[in-house]
């Protein structure tokens, strides 16, 4: 319907309709903007708001503790970020360690146990129900379990490694093992998205690739390389988008398993954030913080994004 | 089908099944079996095994500590959020699927990609000023900031599945817009909305950062609670494990309702899995 005609409906208003009617004539003629405009209204206040928040105070300098008002400091803080904190260049290599650790872990993982699971079995709901069961559980109940178990002298953790022959290991306590040890929670956490999310794609796969494959005589690990792979690659890669995207945002289990301890050995970006800007209340250079996180969660993104649509 | 049936149901099948599983279900599994353990079995090594268990972790939990309060805090900030959010959301998502504006969901996928602080540092100091800190009102608005693109994106997804003829005809029969949303659409995707309210209740439920910093001493949540006790009582396992248990017991049984879903959701629409 052009335009015109949708706005001569509207403003011919009649004298002594009901307001009612008028309402109802409304949503009619535009529905659209009726049923979006009060989810649209929320969304815009309660996210836009703190991203022009965030990059008005990310130029600034102020402590919320303090009255005078922020002063402008235009790009002293990612200045300062970049060449004199040993702290946030410590944080951004530790958050891409972690992140890099934990999404490859948990990508291997859950696609192996994909294609094991990629047959017809009896009680498949009941298989998935449980596990399902690390994504949906508390994180700070996870966290806790976690850290008794890893615990250096009593924990379950290191008497299972012991029946190996291996550790005892200081786990979260150990600053070299730290990462990997919050990286295993991690994949245990989200390997279980990953498999369904791979098994989702293994169920559309075509089958003629494979009965021509089959006639040409092709080994089982030739039809998973040259087949299976680059006919998951689409899905695999949105699974990993959502990961890395999460990884690099990992707060609930450092925070609380080691509050990016020991020393700062755990303490990626997004917790020293968290530390800068709620903790020592440094809202100017915590938001500038916040900018450069944003940006590497952005720029992984677009790389995925490319990823899925091009060459690897 | 009845050949590929015998193959893939061979005893290594299930000997298979079980050796992934058990690494899954292992922690939540020690969780429940150290929350009834007395503190002498918590703390004995090599870890006890076998064991006569005891609720008296669980008696501690609720007479030691107002657990019935932080629980009701919960409930009320997760059922508030999950409300909202279905309100705001379901006619949003409805028109967003129906007249194909994609570009409104795009803007609220980016919403998904930014850092929780970054939405935290400004809420806490505008509820500061506000003087809203530690109330039901100020969790569930961050709340709403997780549950309604949630909602959104999730809906879409649902609402897409209905066949856009039933509504068309249902605009011939005289149907207003807001009456073929309200009698048409709506009905057909109930299990939808009862899936997507369930994963709104389970995030707001096991929220942590966002509770952290907004609630206070008197809306303090479940999760916040949790982590209170590991500061002072970081050796009593089996209290804390007991605390824990209790947390994560309603959202795994919620979670059992839509274990279908549950890929949908955790991508935000972008996979039905």
């Amino acid at each position: 319907m052009p335009n015109g005609i949708r706005a001569q409906k509207i403003s011919a208003w009649t004298p002594g309709e009901r307001p009612a009617a008028a309402l109802s004539r409304f949503v009619e003629h535009h529905p659209v903007l009726v049923f979006t405009l009060p989810a649209s209204l929320v969304v815009f206040v309660l996210m836009v708001f703190p991203v022009f928040y965030t990059l008005y105070m990310s130029l600034h300098s102020w402590f919320a503790s303090s009255l005078t008002a922020p002063e402008f400091v235009g790009l002293q803080n990612f200045k300062r970020a970049f060449t004199q904190d040993e702290r946030f260049r410590n944080a951004i290599w530790l958050t891409l360690y972690f992140t890099l650790l934990a999404t490859a872990l948990q990508l291997v993982l859950g696609v192996a146990l994909a294609l094991l699971l990629n047959r017809p079995f009896r009680g498949k709901g009941f298989f998935r129900s449980i596990f399902l069961m690390p994504m949906v559980a508390t994180p700070v109940a996870i966290a806790l379990v976690w850290m008794m178990m890893y615990n250096p002298t009593l924990g379950v953790m290191n008497y299972l490694v012991g029946l190996v022959g291996l550790g005892p290991y200081k786990w979260v306590s150990d600053v070299r093992f730290v990462i990997p040890a919050l990286a295993v929670v991690d994949t245990w956490e989200w390997t279980p998205l990953i498999t369904l999310i791979t098994l989702a794609g293994l169920a559309t796969l075509p089958l003629e690739p494979y009965e021509s494959a089959l006639i040409d005589g092709a080994t089982p690990a030739q039809m998973f390389w040259r087949i299976t792979l680059p006919l998951l690659r689409p899905t695999i890669v949105v699974a990993l988008l959502f990961r890395s995207i999460d990884c690099l945002k990992t707060f609930d289990i450092i925070y609380v398993m080691t509050a990016g301890g020991p020393g700062f050995a755990s303490e990626t970006l997004n917790v020293y954030t968290f530390q800068v800007g709620l903790f020592y209340f440094h809202i100017g250079y915590a938001s500038s913080l916040l900018v450069i996180l944003f940006a590497l969660v952005l720029g992984v993104s677009l790389i995925l994004i490319k990823v899925r649509r091009g060459a690897w | 089908m009845h050949a590929r049936r015998k193959t893939g149901e061979s005893p290594w099948t299930y000997l298979l099944l079980a050796a992934i599983l058990i690494p899954f279900l292992f922690p939540l599994l020690w969780m429940f079996l150290s929350s009834l353990k007395t503190q002498v079995e918590n703390t004995a090594y090599p870890p006890v095994w076998i064991f006569r268990p005891t609720l008296n972790n669980y008696r501690q939990v609720f007479t030691k500590n107002p657990f019935f309060t932080f629980t009701w805090n919960s409930l009320v900030v997760a059922a508030g959020s999950t409300g909202l959010a279905l309100l705001l959301g379901l006619p949003g998502s409805y028109a967003i699927a129906r007249f194909k504006r994609t570009g409104i969901a795009l803007a609220i996928l980016t919403a998904r990609m930014a850092p929780g602080i970054g939405y935290l540092i400004p809420w806490f100091i505008l509820f500061t000023k506000l003087k809203l800190i530690d109330t039901y009102t100020a969790l569930i608005l961050t709340h709403l900031i997780v549950a309604l693109p949630l909602v959104l994106w999730v809906m879409i997804g649902f609402f897409e599945d209905v066949p856009a003829e039933l509504i068309e005809a249902a605009r011939i029969d005289g149907c207003s817009n807001f009456a073929a949303f309200l009698r048409v659409a709506l009905p057909l995707v109930k299990p939808g909305i009862v899936a997507t309210a369930i994963l709104s209740f389970i995030f707001s439920w096991n929220n942590f950062m966002f509770s952290l910093i907004i609630a206070g001493f008197k809306t303090r949540t479940l999760p916040i609670a949790v982590y209170n006790f590991l500061s002072y009582e970081e050796i009593n396992w089996g209290g804390l494990t007991a605390a824990a248990t209790i947390i994560t017991l309603p959202v795994l049984t919620l979670s059992l309702f839509i274990q279908k879903h549950i890929v949908r959701g955790l991508t935000f629409g972008a996979l039905k899995g």
